[in-house]
Formats: structure tokens, C-alpha cells, sequence
């Protein structure tokens, strides 16, 4: 490995406005088919669940809340054994789960709810019907896409032992579309054995061993890392698979580890390619030069900001991130044109301070700060839709660069038509 | 501990941002951790605000836990009453921060702050949402309003002035109600001293006094402030919820003779100054197709109660089913229930009140979000008359509830989703003409409509795929959110619910299915329901064409 890139870090602390891991059950439980996600929490945790994921009500989920009452925390109730009960009313509902995860909240860490034994009582009673396993979703613990990571993290010890012939597993949730594409070029490349964490399903976990190669395809998955190579696999540096350059070195990665010939895989990707570049093309007049400024939140921060940098000539005002994996990220962070501004953790009240004051073209945040620095005449795109779109590998990254054009483009097409907010002025 | 797929309402602290949201010249401090930051989408997406709430949360982590959450807490208080300036502080705990316990309000006093500190206590374990808004608005109004002067006595010489009382952040058409409720009221000769919390200051809130008495909107947020006023200044109330013709009449009578004002006379400058035209639109004979029409509601306390009188008494439906989220209103629902002959329904179970609604077999829901979702799944149109908001109830246009005005919106976007009178009766005279063939739907329906018609009769297997073409339009914060082509929009495909349709024993004979064919599809799921339970009770085990008619006529009684 080369040096660390000597590269400034800002570092703050203060009001942090990002969702906490329970956020990451909206994804993953369309990942998963067959997996139910409970958590084990209070009102506040069911609440910010159905305000993230709003337009699935309308089919009975695969996730819920046991909410946490006064008689848990008085004691009244042995909260194990309310946990059991409700445990089991739901699997009677839902014969169809075949993985329950137990999701750790904030209010369960405090009142020291131990899931993980609450999950091996319960695992012993419904095995092999239902797995149960536990992590920690909690706001105290985890931001954002964290929860992803402790959910893949707390699979890890359930993959089956496997040795022999080397094996690819590429970890982390990718859409069903991108994941497909991904594989398709690396048996193209004559990778012929791999496998992804998640699976889509339950029963279909792959298995690992000191012969497993890994790729990580998202860049929050400092735990799962840790725990597969702790199973005997290696982790296959890489940048992340965003825009031409960060998938074909993501490949790169795994050609190198499984000994493909250069000219293989350049025959493999010049057509997805090609059609990568003819679609950025259309797209870089709208970006190229315009200044963005990234908030906290998924830590796709840095990656997205090479791609936006590199292959779309968009200028970092500043590139803020929840955390910063240096060896995760290394070889992302030698890609950032030198000298830009990162700031790792947040001050949202000074961060946006500074924001108002670079005037940015663009900002890149929540949900919360999007509609007010818009009704300030600021340009947003909101973060979230990239953690829900298919945004990797070569043919979505004319769509990854759309995402931040849409913006401008909307912007051009109703100039005129918009006025100040007057909402709650009305009255 | 309960198990929760849905909720119908945020936790206490969520009220409680409600108020802070709405008013000018306060903020909250909550003490809290990162993921409680979602709060602020609700206002920002949903309503749509230009403005961050006036929110600071400490967003304390599991490596200060041991540490010195109270120092954090401290440091966040004192950030915001610099940053913010505000007139008065807010503080209090989310459910995390209740469990150690640092105590806000002592921590907040200790801080010798140049403003007013209103500490909340709210015990997220116990109670909701909005509960958590009126009790921080009776806060507010505990420590503003002044105490020394008993309510102004009436000045004969001067016209009356009363408060407006309950309007908030992320209430259900609150921001137009309150237009409506003020033109009212100047058409009845009252004047308006405060309005709070919208829009209102700590200061103004020190004025409340100043008036003769109080209007409240929702009791829902405002009735524990009322009744201190109350109390305290022997400043009465209205009682009455302005919704409907004859609820907004009555409100009228109310006001009036809390105002010294003749309630004849008021009514008839009200009336004039308005443009009702429900009334007669309800008398009109195109709308004689709505007589009895079954009609199941769910909401809020005050918005369903207000909901089934308008529903009975204005345009002549039955109520089938009333019921509410709202446990402390229990009370007041079970009477009106009692009213339409029905079981009330007090749950703030989703999955308790779809069963409910499936087992009334209803045909319109009057409802929040969520009984919109469950009316969609079984093919029954909905309307909205409650929170828990969507942005979909912030209307670009005005939209009231209350009043002459909101009477007018309410027979529109309730009669609406409905069968149009005359083409319900072509339906019903050429369902065999090749157009009006079995699977054709009344034209405002749309195209989802066949599809909604197959998802009643077809196995759980295709209701999926059903649910998946319907389910884009419907999104709630993420309507916005997400866009059409991301791979959330997939998780409609999840939508197979178990136990949808359940598989009957009964066979149909040939006979028996070519005549429920001729049975036009908006009934049709209906009869074959019917007839199968029929001939379940009767121990039939083929049905034919005379079981058909003889359970039509069993059920027709
Ligand atoms: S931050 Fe903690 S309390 Fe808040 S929603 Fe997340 S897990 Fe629940």
C-alpha cells in the first residue's frame, strides 16, 4: 500500500443533521426479500422510519417497531419477555420471514436491552423456520448508512465456511440492476465465482474464507470490512464504482487480484464505456464550472465529489462527510483536485454560515435544509435520492450526473414563475 | 412494549416543535440524539416551510453518554439564545435523553439565560403527539398570559374581541381554516386580539387577556390552554367546531352570544357575507345518488366527529363506521357513535382499523393517510379530513375545512371520489354493451380503475403487481422524494399483504357466475361476498343463480 495522502481535514463538532442507521432498514429491506426488520425502540424511532420511507404505506412492511412503554421501563414488564411475545405475534403474522433482525435503537441501548441474547433465545426457538440476528441501529451509535454496515457486519459470522478456488464477494447493497450489470462484466472478465452481501435472499448467503477477495462496493462499510477479514478474506483496495473512472478501477481491482489480462478487460468495458462518455457529454455543459458544496450524510460524499470533480469539471466549494475512512477511501482521496475543503462530523449551524457565505451553485444535503436554502435562492439537490437510486457502475453514470442537473435544468425551465415562499404568511 | 407497523401520530417532542414551529420568537432546545433531526423534514418537506424549525438539538453520542451530556446540552442552549436571539427558550428531552436524565429545565435555569425558559416535560413513553402540543402551548400560556387583570370586562362600546386558539405547524389545513374563521368572524361584527401559536410571539401571548373570550379551532392542540384561561381569567370558550353548514351555523350561534351579539341577526350577516352552495348542491337531484351511501371515518377526534355529522346530516350518507387515533377524546367519540348506531373504533392500530374498514365494506372512507393507502388496497375512494399530514394536504389552492367555504370544499372532495349519479345508472342499465363490458370503469376513475375492479377479485398474486401501478402517485414525504425511476418505486411490488383475499370453500355454478357477471363491478366483489357468506350460514355448498338472488334479498331486508 502506498503512504496515506497527506490531505487537510477539517474536523467540527456540534448540532449534527443527519438520520441515524435505522434509516439504512428502508433499503436494505427491499435488498433482503425474506428478512423482517424489528426494531426495538420508542416512538420517535417508528416515527422517523415511516417519515423517511413515507411512500410505502401501503402494504403491510417488512419492518416495524416494538415501542417501548412506561411498564418496560418501570420494570412492571420484564422487557424480554415482552420482546418474545411480540417476536412471536409478528412471525405468526408473517410466516413468510425466514431472517429477523433485531434493530437496536438509542432508547434499547440505554435502558441496556441486550438484544444479542435476545436474539440467540429467540433464534434457538425458531431455527431453522427463522434466523434472528441483532445490530445496532441506534442515533447514538450509528449515522445514516452506519446501519448498513451493522446489519452486513452482523451477517458476517452466519456466512459457511468456504476454501478452495478464490472467490469474489462484493459487499455492500447495491440495486438489483447495478448489482446484475456489475457481475455481468466481471464473468465477462472470466471471473466466473462470484457472490454479493447482501443477498437477495436469506437462504442465499455466501459463504467465506481465507480464499474470498473482496470489493466494497459503498464506502460506509468499515465494520463488515473488519469482520470478513477477520473470516480470512481480503479486502481488494479500490475506489468505489461511481462514474467511468471509479468503476473501471473498481474493476481494475479485481482483474489485478484474479489475474486478468490488461487487454481482457479493456475489451470488456470500451462499450459500456463509450456509452458512459457519450452520456456524461451531454451532461457536462450544465455542470462543468459550477461550484457545489457537499453536507454531511452518507459518506458517498468524497467519491461523488471525484466523479463530479474529474469527470464532470464541477468545482468543490467544500466536501463534508459524517466519517472518513482514509484506508477505505485512499485511493478517492489521491483523485480530489488539491487543496479542497473536507470537514469531517458537522456544526450545522456554522456549516451553513460558511455555505451562505461561498455562495455555492449548488448544495448537496437532508431533507430538513433543502426547501430553506432553496427559498434562499440556493440550488439543492437532496442527498437521500443518492442512497435510493442506482447511480454505480458505467450505464448509470450518465444518470448520476443527471440527478445534479435536473436541478439547473428545473430551474431554467420555471425562471419567472417562481416567487418567495408565502406559505405561512397566508394568515 | 407494542408492536407498531404504522403510527398515526410522532412522539410528544414532535407536538411540541408543532408550537415552537408555528409561533415567532421562540426556539427549542432538545435535547436529543442525530437520527431525532428527521423532525425537521416533516416541516420542511411536507408543509413546505422556508424556514429551518427553530430547532437546536444536542445530537449527544454513545462516547458522551459516559461523559458530560449535561455540558453539551449547556453549550447548546447558550449557542442558541446567541445565534437565534430569541424571546423565550423552549427545553426539554426526547424519549433518549428522558431515559438520563439530565433535566433540561434545571439545567437551562442554571444558565441564568437573558430570556424566559419554559422548561416541557413530556414523557415520551406515554404519550403522543398531540398531546406533546397542547401541553407546551398551555405551557406557554401558563407562564405568558398575564395573570394580574381578570378577563376584560365586556365594553358595550367598543365591538367584541376574542382569541383564536389551536392553528399549528403540520395541522391539517390549519393555515386556511384560520382565513376562513377570521372573515367569519368579521362578518359577524368580532374582532381578533391574538391568534396563537400561528404566527404569535410571547408577547402576544401576554395579551390573551385582552379579550373577551376564546375561539378554539382543534381542541386537539388548544383545549388544555382554553381550559386554563378558563379557569384562571373565567375566559369561556367555543365548543363547537366550525365544520359543515349546520356546524358552522351553530359555531355562529355559540360565538355570538359569547360576544353579547344577537344569534338570529349574527347568523343572517354571517350567512350573507358567505357563498354557500353545498346546501344546494346536496338538494340538487343529481345528488340524490348519494342517499345512504356507506361511509366509514377515521380521524382525529374533532375531524371525525364533525366529519360523520356532515356526512349524515348534510348529504345523507350512513355512517358505518366511526372511530379515532386520539385516545384522550375517547369520550367524545363514543358518544357521537352512539349517534349513528355503530361500535366505535378507538385504535391507533393500523392494522386493527384496515380490518375495521374491510369488514364495514363502506363506499367511501373518509380518513387520514393511512385509511387512504387501506382504501386504495380494497378499491373503496377515499378522502382526506385528518391529520397525520401528507404533503399532499397542503394544497397550493385554498382549502379550508371550516365554514361556509370549507363546507364547499368538503362536498367537492368528498362527493368527488364517488360514483358521478348518472353514470353509475349507465353502468348499471348496459354493463353487457361491449364499452360498458364488464371490466370498463366510470370514467373519473381513470385508467387505474379496471385494475382496481381485478384487485378485489383476484388472487393475492396480481394484487401486487396492482398496488405496484397505484402505488406511484400515492407517496406521502417522499411524493416528493423519490422520483419515479428510483429504486425505492420497486418496493411497491412488495405489496401482496397476506391474507388479502381469502380462498372460499364454495363453488359457483356456471349459471351463478354468468349472473354475477351482469352485476356492474363496483358491486360486484360486494355480491359475491355476500352470496358466499350467504351460502356459508345456509349450508350451500353450490351456489346458483336463485342463491344469488336469494341472498340479495336476504341482505337487502
Ligand atoms: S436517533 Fe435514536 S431515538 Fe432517534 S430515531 Fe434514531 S434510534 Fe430512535
Amino acid at each position: 500500500m502506498n503512504a496515506p495522502v497527506a490531505i487537510e481535514v477539517m474536523r467540527e463538532r456540534g448540532q449534527r443533521e443527519v438520520f441515524c442507521g435505522l434509516t439504512g432498514i428502508i433499503w436494505l429491506h427491499r435488498k433482503i426479500q425474506d428478512a423482517f426488520f424489528l426494531v426495538v425502540g420508542s416512538r420517535t424511532c417508528a416515527h422517523l422510519i415511516q417519515s423517511a420511507a413515507g411512500v410505502m404505506i401501503f402494504a403491510e412492511p417488512r419492518f416495524a417497531t416494538a415501542i417501548i412503554d412506561d411498564r418496560d421501563l418501570a420494570g412492571l414488564a420484564d422487557a424480554n419477555e415482552e420482546l418474545d411475545r411480540v417476536v412471536d405475534q409478528l412471525l405468526a403474522r408473517r410466516p413468510d420471514i425466514r431472517l429477523l433482525f433485531l434493530v437496536g435503537s438509542c432508547p434499547s441501548e440505554v435502558i441496556k436491552l441486550d438484544l444479542s441474547r435476545a436474539a440467540e433465545r429467540l433464534g434457538a426457538r425458531y431455527l431453522p423456520q427463522v434466523r434472528v440476528l441483532n445490530y445496532s441501529g441506534s442515533g447514538i451509535e450509528t449515522t445514516f448508512t452506519q446501519g448498513e454496515d451493522a446489519c452486513l457486519a452482523s451477517l458476517v459470522p452466519q456466512m459457511a465456511v468456504v476454501s478452495g478456488k478464490p472467490e469474489l464477494l462484493i459487499v455492500g447493497s447495491l440495486a438489483d440492476v447495478v448489482e446484475d450489470q456489475l457481475v455481468g462484466l466481471l464473468h465477462e472478465m472470466g471471473i466466473d465465482r462470484v457472490s454479493c452481501l447482501p443477498p437477495r435472499r436469506a437462504g442465499e448467503l455466501p459463504a467465506v474464507g481465507p480464499d474470498t477477495r473482496f470489493l466494497l462496493a459503498q464506502p460506509f462499510l468499515a465494520d463488515t470490512a473488519r469482520a470478513l477479514e477477520a473470516r480470512g478474506a481480503r479486502l481488494l483496495p479500490a475506489p468505489f464504482p461511481l462514474g467511468i473512472e471509479g468503476t473501471r478501477g473498481w474493476l481494475e481491482a479485481a482483474a489485478r487480484a484474479f489475474g486478468v489480462p490488461a487487454e481482457r478487460l479493456d475489451a470488456v468495458v470500451e462499450a459500456p464505456i463509450a456509452r458512459a462518455r457519450a452520456a456524461l457529454a451531454r451532461q457536462r455543459p450544465l455542470l462543468e464550472g459550477k461550484r457545489i458544496f457537499f453536507f454531511p450524510d452518507s459518506q458517498l460524499e468524497i467519491p461523488l465529489a471525484r466523479f463530479l470533480a474529474r469527470e464532470l469539471g464541477m468545482q468543490l466549494v467544500e466536501v463534508g462527510t459524517p466519517y472518513l475512512h482514509r484506508a477505505h477511501l485512499q485511493q478517492e482521496l489521491e483523485w480530489l483536485p488539491p487543496g479542497v475543503q473536507i470537514v469531517e462530523g458537522q456544526d450545522v449551524d456554522l456549516q451553513l454560515e460558511r455555505c451562505r457565505a461561498a455562495r455555492p451553485d449548488m448544495v448537496v444535503c437532508g431533507l430538513g435544509l433543502a426547501n430553506p436554502l432553496e427559498a434562499e435562492g440556493i440550488t439543492t439537490k437532496w442527498s437521500i435520492e443518492l442512497v435510493f437510486t442506482p447511480i454505480q457502475g458505467f450505464e448509470q453514470a450518465g444518470d448520476l450526473a443527471e440527478l445534479f442537473a435536473r436541478p439547473f435544468v428545473r430551474r431554467g425551465l420555471i425562471a419567472g414563475a417562481t416567487r418567495q415562499p408565502v406559505g405561512e404568511q397566508a394568515a | 412494549m407494542k408492536l407498531a407497523v404504522w403510527t398515526y401520530e410522532g412522539p410528544p417532542h414532535v407536538g411540541a416543535m408543532r408550537i415552537a414551529t408555528a409561533m415567532k420568537g421562540v426556539h427549542y432546545v432538545l435535547h436529543a440524539p442525530q437520527g431525532d433531526t428527521y423532525a425537521d423534514l416533516l416541516f420542511t418537506m411536507i408543509e413546505r416551510r422556508s424556514e429551518r424549525p427553530p430547532v437546536t438539538y444536542t445530537t449527544f453520542q454513545a462516547r458522551d453518554l459516559g461523559g458530560d451530556t449535561a455540558e453539551l446540552f449547556k453549550n447548546a442552549a447558550r449557542d442558541a439564545v446567541n445565534r437565534f436571539k430569541p424571546q423565550a427558550l423552549l427545553v426539554g428531552a426526547s424519549c433518549t435523553a428522558e431515559l438520563i436524565q439530565d433535566d433540561p429545565g434545571g439545567l437551562a435555569e442554571a444558565l441564568d439565560l437573558p430570556i424566559p425558559v419554559v422548561p416541557l416535560e413530556l414523557p415520551s413513553y406515554q404519550k403522543k403527539e398531540n398531546w406533546g402540543a397542547a401541553e407546551t402551548f398551555y405551557q406557554l400560556v401558563r407562564q405568558f398570559a398575564r395573570r394580574d387583570a381578570a378577563a376584560a370586562p365586556a365594553d358595550t362600546s367598543r365591538s367584541p374581541t376574542c382569541n383564536i386558539l389551536g392553528p399549528t405547524g403540520l395541522g391539517f389545513r390549519h393555515r386556511d381554516d384560520l382565513v376562513e374563521v377570521r372573515r367569519l368572524l368579521a362578518a359577524m361584527g368580532v374582532e381578533v386580539n391574538v391568534v396563537a401559536p400561528w404566527q404569535a410571539t410571547p408577547a402576544d401571548l401576554a395579551r390573551l387577556p385582552d379579550a373577551g373570550f376564546n375561539v378554539v379551532l382543534y381542541p386537539e392542540t388548544a383545549g388544555a390552554a382554553a381550559t386554563y384561561l378558563k379557569r384562571t381569567l373565567g375566559q369561556a370558550h367555543t365548543r363547537i367546531t366550525p365544520i359543515g353548514v349546520k356546524g358552522t351555523d351553530a359555531f355562529v350561534r355559540e360565538v355570538a352570544e359569547l360576544a353579547g351579539l344577537d344569534p338570529e341577526a349574527t347568523l343572517v350577516r354571517a350567512r350573507a357575507a358567505s357563498n354557500s352552495r353545498s346546501g344546494w348542491y346536496s338538494a340538487s337531484v343529481d345528488a340524490t345518488y348519494l342517499t345512504g351511501k356507506r361511509v366509514f371515518i377515521f380521524g382525529d377526534a374533532s375531524h371525525a366527529i364533525a366529519a360523520a355529522r356532515v356526512a349524515a346530516d348534510e348529504l345523507g350518507f350512513k355512517v358505518v363506521g366511526l372511530g379515532t387515533y386520539s385516545r384522550e377524546f375517547a369520550r367524545d367519540v363514543r358518544e357521537a357513535a352512539a349517534l349513528y348506531g355503530v361500535e366505535p373504533l378507538i385504535s391507533d392500530d393500523y392494522l386493527e382499523v384496515e380490518a375495521a374498514v374491510a369488514q364495514a365494506e363502506p363506499e367511501l372512507v373518509l380518513g387520514t393517510q393511512m385509511e387512504r393507502h387501506i382504501a386504495k388496497r380494497l378499491a373503496i375512494p377515499c378522502a382526506v379530513i385528518s391529520a397525520p399530514v401528507h404533503v399532499q394536504d397542503f394544497p397550493a389552492r385554498y382549502s379550508p375545512q371550516m365554514g361556509y367555504e370549507g363546507a364547499n370544499v368538503l362536498f367537492d372532495t368528498w362527493v368527488h371520489p364517488l360514483m358521478m349519479g348518472l353514470e353509475e345508472h349507465l353502468l348499471g342499465m348496459f354493463r353487457n354493451d361491449f364499452e360498458f363490458h364488464a371490466d370498463a370503469a366510470a370514467s373519473h376513475l381513470g385508467a387505474t380503475a379496471p385494475a382496481a375492479h381485478r384487485m378485489q377479485e383476484a388472487p393475492a398474486a396480481s394484487v401486487a403487481s396492482v398496488v405496484a401501478e397505484q402505488a406511484a402517485p400515492a407517496a406521502a414525504v417522499s411524493a416528493a422524494t423519490m422520483p419515479a425511476t428510483s429504486a425505492l418505486a420497486a418496493t411497491a411490488l412488495e405489496a401482496a399483504t397476506p391474507g388479502a383475499a381469502a380462498p372460499v370453500a364454495v363453488v359457483w355454478a356456471p349459471d351463478a357466475e354468468r349472473e354475477l357477471g351482469k352485476i356492474p363491478f363496483f358491486v360486484r366483489a360486494k355480491a359475491r361476498r355476500n352470496t358466499e357468506r350467504f351460502a356459508a350460514q345456509q349450508g350451500i355448498a353450490v351456489i346458483t343463480q336463485t342463491t344469488l338472488y336469494e341472498a340479495k334479498a336476504h341482505y337487502a331486508r
